[in-house]
């Protein structure tokens, strides 16, 4: 058998592994699910009515809390990657002859997954309370398509926070910037609310383009160079933060 | 055939000192004893070894290869059985094993059979489908060095395998560890535990402040402090002071009512010495026989207790 062939094999023992923890950890399973419902009723039915967003606020709202989800979810990855740093299980496998990928690969595979159940709970308790999507088959599989690319790429970044990070507390923290750049957005208010300097900085960091290419796919509102721009901001933050993480494995310690 | 081979191995973080100049070799077959006190520079060592950290001065070769230039090949001969239990809580005894497995290269289905073999042999049959987190501190450290067996590699650290245990469980490691020897694997085990080096290890290392203090077998540590000694506790003052005057400089040490002589802890020797206070009507109330322990050799040799 060839290395490549073990490279595989062991990435899905560990992916199997995170799978089976994540559905096993409660704790994690229940922010996984009441999170999303509970952040689709804040928006919709309180910040909801005092934001003109020129339509139904439901119907503009839905991508962001997707996304919001999606950085809460980071925080439970950089916090299981920092925990199997501290509980030793980094210095076993590191200590064996495997490719050190495979725990992290395992760990974004796992998150990934989460991250898509919460989407569908946002969609189902979404359509429950109002949202009425535009979308065709195409446009759905092409809007879970581009999601699911965003999940990757922050969940190897989150991989990498709970890397650098020397304790379990200090993960969840380090996230932080990932759950609040939405806030700075358009994902809950048009950007052209926004006082001018302010409007700068949502126009031009990653999660504008996101939000919009997701509106645009489910809302049919235009979508113009936003889906590209996303698109080169994930290949960025995945080779960057796969690389940096593959790095550090290696060497860091606890 | 040497299974470790150190040469002036040297380590600091930052201004902090850990090892200096530690030289040793461990025969392939034999269990080594690294015994220090808390923070004397053991797990930085072990892991220097395992090639998870990497030594700033000096060489260390295991199962022939470097720890450094060829740590992949290393990796493949050795296994690490770190100071807390390195197990998943939320998968089973028995799923733990088949990941290790499966990492180990076995592939799906002998890894299954060997987590298996192995939940018998560590008598964790029933347990094996139950979540760690339900398993006592000893269930869990056997799973641990488990853990570190599924491929038997030729050489097994185990740092620390017996910390905080109750003593019920720590004597199931040592018969444990024990059975590994005899089937012939190489052992490096670190602990702060002077009786646990002295039951396992055939040749000891001491480690205080990250310097090697001494080493040798048990036997020829306890030699360096002085064989074995008599106390003989006497019945009255006066029977003490006769027996002071007539033994003379043999008496090593004072106490109350009693007296310590060494001795090569023969039955002869000790008769003879009973028969001499019989002799000079000096009654002997109490013999109690002293062997050295390696406490008393890390006094001998540090000048201080154990920290």
């Amino acid at each position: 058998m060839t290395s490549a062939y073990w490279a595989v094999d062991n990435s899905l023992a560990m992916i199997g592994r995170s799978l089976r923890i994540s559905a096993r950890n409660v704790e994690a399973l229940l922010m996984a699910v009441i999170l999303p419902i509970m952040l689709m009723l804040i928006f919709v039915y309180i910040f909801g009515g005092a934001i003109n967003s020129g339509t139904e606020y439901v119907n503009y709202v839905v991508p962001g809390i997707i996304i919001l989800c999606a950085g809460f979810g980071a925080s439970t990855t950089a916090v299981s990657v920092t925990h199997d740093m501290v509980s030793g299980m980094v210095d076993r496998v590191r200590s064996m002859p495997v490719v050190g990928s495979a725990v992290l690969t395992g760990h974004v595979v796992a998150s990934v997954a989460r991250n898509l159940v919460a989407m569908v709970i946002v969609v189902g308790v979404g359509l429950a309370i109002g949202w009425r999507p535009a979308a065709g088959v195409g446009d759905w599989f092409a809007a879970t398509g581009f999601l699911a690319l965003f999940m990757l790429s922050i969940s190897w970044l989150a991989a990498c926070l709970g890397l650098l990070v020397r304790s379990v507390d200090a993960a969840g923290g380090a996230t932080f910037a990932i759950t609040f750049l939405p806030y700075v957005s358009s994902a809950f208010v048009p950007v052209d609310t926004l006082p001018s300097w302010l409007r700068g900085v949502a126009e031009h960091q990653p999660i504008t383009p996101i939000v919009e290419t997701t509106r645009g796919l489910l809302m049919g509102t235009p979508i113009g160079s936003s889906w590209w721009i996303a698109l080169l901001w994930f290949g960025g933050i995945t080779l960057v933060a796969f690389a940096w993480a593959a790095a550090l494995f290696r060497r860091r310690t606890a | 055939m040497d299974a470790i081979r150190v040469h002036g191995i040297e380590k600091s973080y930052g201004k902090q000192r850990v090892l200096t100049g530690i030289d040793l070799t461990v025969p392939a077959g034999t269990v080594f004893g690294l015994l220090g006190p808390n923070g004397a520079g053991k797990t930085t060592l072990v892991r220097i070894l395992a090639t998870l950290v990497q030594p700033d001065a000096g060489r260390a070769e295991v199962a022939g290869h470097d720890v450094v230039s060829a740590a992949f090949s290393v990796r493949e001969k050795i296994s690490l059985t770190g100071q807390y239990a390195a197990v998943d809580e939320l998968q089973t005894g028995y799923e733990n094993l088949v990941m290790v497995g499966r990492l180990r290269r076995l592939g799906r289905a002998a890894a299954k059979r060997r987590a298996t073999e192995l939940l018998e042999r560590i008598d964790l049959v029933d347990a094996g489908r139950k979540l760690v987190k339900t398993y006592s501190g000893g269930m869990r450290r056997r799973l641990d060095v488990a853990m570190s067996l599924v491929t038997e590699p030729p050489v097994i650290f185990l740092d620390e395998p017996t910390t905080g245990l109750d003593p019920r469980s720590r004597q199931q490691m040592w018969t444990f560890v024990r059975e590994l020897a005899d089937a012939g694997s190489t052992i490096f085990l670190t602990t702060q535990y002077l009786e646990e080096a002295d039951q396992l290890a055939d040749r000891i290392m001491l480690i205080d402040h990250g310097v090697a203090v001494a080493d040798g077998t048990a036997a020829e540590l306890k030699v360096r402090v002085g064989g074995e000694r008599v106390e003989l506790e006497f019945a009255s003052l006066a029977d003490r002071a006769a027996a002071v005057l007539d033994l003379g400089a043999a008496v090593t040490a004072f106490g109350e009512l009693s007296l310590t002589v060494s001795t090569d802890g023969t039955a002869a020797e000790v008769r003879e010495l009973l028969d001499r206070m019989d002799k000079i009507g000096a009654t002997v109330a109490k013999v109690a026989i002293h062997r050295p322990t390696l406490d008393d050799v890390f006094f001998a040799l540090t000048g201080g207790n154990p920290r």
